[in-house]
């Protein structure tokens, strides 16, 4: 049973703009908009969960989806 | 909208925490609770005790044990947990300025005494919390405000310190290197000895700004582009590790732990 992830979410009252989460996003799913982060190309994402690992703010995770049984 | 990771270990009601933008403490602290997640710890059974500067909020925001002690002296603290309670897991966040500089002492003599604490040190290479004073890790030429015109001082290398102190585990990952940090925490917590990781942080308010580093991104490209990890490094050529760091696992020599060393010795008396 795999735990199926549906992208990024992001929390952006607690974004502080810092930009780092967008630069190293290998698929360019992310983009900074107005000093917060904006999810602009949500089907691109692989779920590498990089931008997760190295936000300083705990402003982005991947969400997960439901247990796929199959 | 919150991730399951961050609920389970942070004091919701402290956060969003008061780190300035891009600064990379909160990268390290994710690291450290991922790696206390994945070990799987009893959260009552760990203690996160810190000393004075920015890396040193970390444990006001998570929900552990936690002690904020006096600068530089959290593994002052950490030693007299340690001894009292050597079932706790205990874990000492500290900084540059705090571990190898006010508190350089305290760091070679828990060293030197391999007792049975993890120590990781949020290395921006700054005071920042005070203003960017230069610190002990501060690269010679680089500026701070006490050293406006280049810091002539050598830096020190904290894991070489500390090994020569007789740490029994000594690792240095990055930021930008997070699950390699996460790895290196977890594996020193797992040394029964005194572990020290050096985790490279980035401070673009002060040691950025001063010295013209640019950006939180372009300081992490620059950990990126001069982080070199130790098992390449020992297949090149040394010309081109000029001006590199190395990263990964540097040193790991398993010794008797200071805690069930002192437990014998007490027990040996009361058999007499």
């Amino acid at each position: 049973m795999a735990v199926k992830l549906k992208g990024p979410v992001i929390k952006e009252e607690w974004c502080k703009g810092c930009g780092i989460c967008a630069a190293f996003c290998p698929k360019n799913v992310l983009k900074m908009e107005g000093n917060k982060v904006k999810a602009v190309d949500r089907d691109a994402c692989n779920n590498c969960g990089l931008c997760e690992l190295r936000c300083p703010d705990y402003a982005i995770y991947l969400e997960e989806g439901e247990k796929d049984d199959k | 909208m919150t991730s399951n990771l961050v609920k389970s270990y942070f004091r919701m009601d402290k956060l969003p925490h008061i780190w300035c933008p891009g600064c990379g403490h909160g990268i390290v602290t994710r690291a450290v609770i991922k790696a206390i997640d994945e070990l799987e710890l009893d959260k009552d059974k760990v203690c996160i005790v810190s000393g004075i500067g920015c890396s040193s909020r970390a444990p006001g925001y998570l929900d552990f044990n936690t002690l904020h002690t006096t600068h530089g002296r959290a593994l002052a603290f950490a030693t007299g947990i340690k001894h009292a309670n050597p079932d706790l897991e205990v874990i000492v966040i500290t900084g540059d300025g705090d571990c190898s500089a006010i508190g350089g002492n305290h760091l070679i003599h828990a060293a030197r005494r391999n007792i049975g604490i993890t120590a990781v040190a949020f290395n921006n290479n700054i005071y920042g919390m005070t203003g960017g004073q230069y610190s002990p890790t501060t690269p010679t030429g680089d500026k701070g405000t006490t050293a406006p015109y280049g810091n002539i001082d050598k830096g020190f290398d904290i894991c070489k310190l500390a090994q020569a102190a007789g740490a029994s585990y000594t690792a240095r990952g990055t930021v930008y290197h997070a699950q390699l940090l996460t790895r290196l925490i977890k594996n020193g917590i797992l040394n029964k000895g005194f572990s020290i990781i050096d985790a490279v942080s980035v401070c673009p308010t002060y040691y950025g700004r001063k010295n013209k580093k640019g950006d939180a991104v372009k300081m992490m490209e620059w950990l990126k582009d001069h982080a070199v990890n130790v098992a390449a490094a020992a297949k090149l050529p040394e010309e081109k590790l000029a001006g590199k760091f190395l990263i990964g696992e540097l040193y790991h020599n398993p010794q008797p732990e200071y805690t069930e060393e002192y437990k014998k010795i007490t027990e040996s008396l009361r058999r007499g």
